[in-house]
């Protein structure tokens, strides 16, 4: 079992690796750093002192995988890939490309925990509503309120989330005027500026979720343990509370773990819409400002959660179905 | 003698568009492959949806007919041509292109939404002034335009009802010929619901779609339907333009994944080994990253490229159309992984199977039965996944071009038309027209395409088959 874990700790690390060698190649083979620097530093006359400069100060002033000037292992270290791309892996993030450089791990960490406080509502709110709208939709299956609860959920899932958010912050907080549009205040003062993004999150992923828990559960009703549990005398709700959901909940969560780097990742739309000062919309700002530094810590940093994720979720497995082992 | 100008996505569009009907080709020909097809056509709301979707399909192919119109011969009597590109589809609504406003104008007005300081005899005064297109013919705008509307309106619907009359009857008529039976009798059992194939369902929609496009095109010439947006432009035009955008992407980002995902996951499910090994790890790799930051960091690279290389592009038509272009392979190109996955468990599972064995016996060469006994039959799969795709590729466009990585600014589309929308959202009075219209554009062609996905996941799956949803 440990050395399960183990093989499948060091081949997260190996993918980690192979991540980072594509970002490198990404964002080094088609565009120079003086490309960057130029793009960066804005306007069509730039002087080639600017350029150096901007490059000494970010790091980019050294070969790009070779040091020939280097003596030793610095040749392979005082490289752009090693000081930029490889230093990633022990979250050494370097400095933003933007005018004022700031370091971008400080600016991770002070942010992820703002995007957390959105997050971790929406993704336990989001289990929990979505699963109960399917088991309510399994309960009365094949009937009419099944039937239009799917069509309503199709409906759901085939309006964009940007409408969600823009006809509800129009409805709530232009014309109901129940909360402010958008914004940002440390400690619970943040409740009243998070209640609309959580419930609009919720809204905007509920039909196609529903909809995937349904088809879920409903493969789990017709097994034959189910049916002896109805034997035995049970009532339908206890059924499918009892004896349904558990075992249908390994896919259920094996679906709603790969929403799970997003937590810490925040929502790009949700945070740059209602002005939450989390890493979504640290991403979007990088993105508009082409801030390629701050968009490739952020491609490693989603990679690193993504595969931490589905550790998790593969020992998770033995917990919720002992009949699973890691082999 | 306009000329002719084949954008990269044109090219595309209509090759898929060759391929489709030599698709359809072969179908007639091979009764097995017929039946999930049957299947499908057997379900109303597919039919309804298929029909939703090809006359969103045929805007579409309209748009990607580019040409430059030719100027008037010079005094030497060479032609030139002019440096627009323009499409078909512009000429067919050239009118309402032609009427452009000053500015805002809500749907149907025959008055400017925004008062101007107009000069009335001598004297300065704040108004609403009249429209330099969209109801001009009035004489008294406050008089005349709803009973003017109606009466277009009416007429419009009335040609629609003729056209929808005509389908009612030829539908009737084939299939009395078809049958051997008499017209009357063909024409009750549409109407009663007494066929196969849902016709009446498909024949309501089709009605429906009559009526609307009746109603429309009479009201089109003299108003603004959907009114305009801040430079003045008709917003109906511009949701018409947005569904070759919306198109190309749903398609084209879907085949792009189709080369990599087919070979690699085929490879990888019939070679095991090291092939398979290599195969999972590069995949792995690829889904490891969330795929929005991975498509904002390939989008991003290939903007700084394109916009450090001027030269490569003659018109900024070529460059906004190279871009979608691009933007459609990074979505393939790093979208394949789902794809591959599904067909390597597949392959996987047909390996074994007896006649693959038996080819096998038979010294078959590995490619010939990759090609000829395991691709065929992960068919079903690709499509599927590939029907799939497309509502939710049309939605995520929208995102990709708020987050700033998604279509050129200069292209109509549906992301393009939110984000300009999101700051009218916030004005006081509202403007309404701009986004409403997107939403209800962009909603009728996902959910065709969502219920057309689900009814070819029904047809051609047969365990989705149990999980279907019955009308109790």
């Amino acid at each position: 079992m440990t050395s399960a874990i183990l093989r499948r700790a060091l081949y997260a690390v190996l993918v980690l690796v192979g991540v980072n060698l594509m970002t490198f190649l990404l964002f080094f083979t088609l565009n120079t750093p003086d490309d960057m620097a130029r793009l960066n530093i804005g306007g069509r006359r730039v002087s080639p002192e600017q350029i150096e400069t901007w490059k000494a100060v970010r790091g980019y002033d050294q070969p790009l995988m070779w040091n020939e000037q280097a003596e030793g292992a610095e040749k392979l270290t005082r490289t752009v890939f090693w000081q930029r791309s490889v230093s990633l892996l022990w979250l050494d993030f370097g400095r933003s490309d933007s005018q004022n450089a700031v370091d971008i791990g400080q600016e991770i960490r002070t942010r992820m925990l703002v995007s957390l406080q959105l997050a971790v509502p929406i993704f336990v709110l989001q289990l929990i509503a979505s699963v109960g709208f399917a088991l309510v939709l399994v309960f009365f299956r094949h009937s009419r309120v099944d039937f239009w609860g799917v069509v309503l959920c199709v409906l759901m899932l085939s309006i964009s989330s940007l409408f969600y958010i823009i006809v509800g912050q129009l409805l709530f907080s232009r014309v109901l005027k129940l909360v402010p549009i958008s914004g940002w205040a440390p400690g619970l003062d943040a409740v009243k500026f998070l209640v609309l993004p959580v419930a609009l999150s919720l809204l905007a992923r509920l039909g196609g979720e529903a909809r995937l828990y349904r088809a879920m559960l409903l493969e789990e009703v017709s097994k034959d343990h189910v049916r002896t549990a109805r034997a035995k005398g049970l009532s339908e709700p206890a059924v499918l509370v009892r004896h349904v959901l558990p075992n249908a909940m390994i896919p259920i969560l094996t679906s709603a773990g790969s929403y799970l780097p997003y937590v810490f990742l925040g929502s790009l739309l949700f945070e740059s819409f209602f002005g939450i000062p989390g890493l979504g919309a640290y991403v979007v700002d990088a993105i508009s400002a082409q801030d390629f530094a701050v968009v490739r810590a952020m491609v490693f940093l989603g990679s690193l959660l993504y595969v931490a994720a589905f550790l998790l979720i593969d020992i998770a497995y033995t917990w919720v179905d002992p009949r699973v082992r890691l082999e | 003698m306009p000329k002719l100008v084949l954008l990269w996505t044109d090219a595309v569009l209509w090759l898929l568009l060759a391929a489709l009907a030599f698709y359809g080709w072969r179908l007639r020909r091979l009764p097995p492959l017929r039946a999930p097809w049957r299947r499908l056509m057997h379900d109303a709301p597919a039919l309804c949806a298929l029909i939703v979707f090809a006359v969103f399909a045929v805007v579409a192919l309209l748009d990607s007919i580019h040409f430059r119109r030719a100027l008037p011969p010079t005094a030497s009597g060479e032609v030139f041509h002019a440096t627009r590109t323009e499409s078909l589809l512009d000429e067919l609504l050239a009118r309402p292109i032609a009427m452009r406003e000053s500015s805002y104008s809500a749907p149907l007005a025959a008055v400017a939404f925004n008062r101007q300081s107009v000069e009335q005899g001598g004297t300065v005064v704040r108004t609403f002034p009249r429209l330099q297109h969209g109801g001009a013919h009035l004489a008294d705008p406050q008089r005349d335009r709803a009973g003017d509307i109606a009466r277009r309106a009416l007429a419009g619907a009335a040609g629609g009802l003729i056209v929808a009359a005509g389908l009612f009857a030829l539908t009737a008529g084939w299939r009395a010929r078809r049958k051997g039976i008499p017209w009357r009798w063909a024409l009750e059992d549409v109407v009663r619901d007494r066929t196969r194939v849902p016709l009446r369902a498909a024949l309501l929609c089709a009605t429906a779609l009559c009526l609307l496009a009746g109603v429309v095109a009479a009201l089109m010439s003299h108003y603004h339907v959907l009114g305009t947006d801040r430079t003045g432009n008709d917003v109906l035009v511009q949701a018409l333009k947005s569904v070759r955008t919306a198109f190309v992407i749903g398609s084209l980002a879907t085949i792009a994944t189709l080369p990599l995902a087919l070979v690699l996951g085929i490879v990888a499910g019939y070679l095991r080994g090291w092939a398979d090994a290599v195969i999972q790890y590069v995949y792995t790799v690829l889904s490891a990253v969330p795929n929005v930051l991975l498509i904002a960091a390939c989008v991003l690279m290939v903007q700084v490229f394109i916009d450090q290389h001027p030269e490569l592009f003659a018109t900024g038509a070529e460059r906004s159309d190279l871009r979608l272009f691009l933007l459609c392979l990074i979505l393939g190109l790093t979208g394949w992984a789902t794809l591959c996955r599904l067909l390597r468990a597949e392959t996987l599972k047909l390996r074994e199977m007896e006649y693959v064995q038996a080819a096998t016996a038979f010294g078959l060469p590995v490619g010939r039965i990759m090609l000829r006994h395991i691709l065929p039959n992960t068919l079903h799969l690709v499509l599927i996944t590939t029907v799939l795709d497309f509502s939710a590729l049309v939605l995520y466009e929208a995102v990709l071009s708020y987050v700033g990585v998604g279509v050129d600014p200069s292209l109509n589309s549906f992301g393009g038309m939110i984000n300009l929308a999101r700051s009218e959202m916030s004005r006081d009075p509202l403007v309404w027209w701009s986004f409403t219209s997107a939403f209800v554009f962009m909603l009728a062609l996902v959910l065709s395409a969502n219920l057309l996905a689900d009814g070819v996941r029904d047809a051609f799956d047969p365990r989705a088959r149990a999980l279907r949803v019955r009308k109790g």
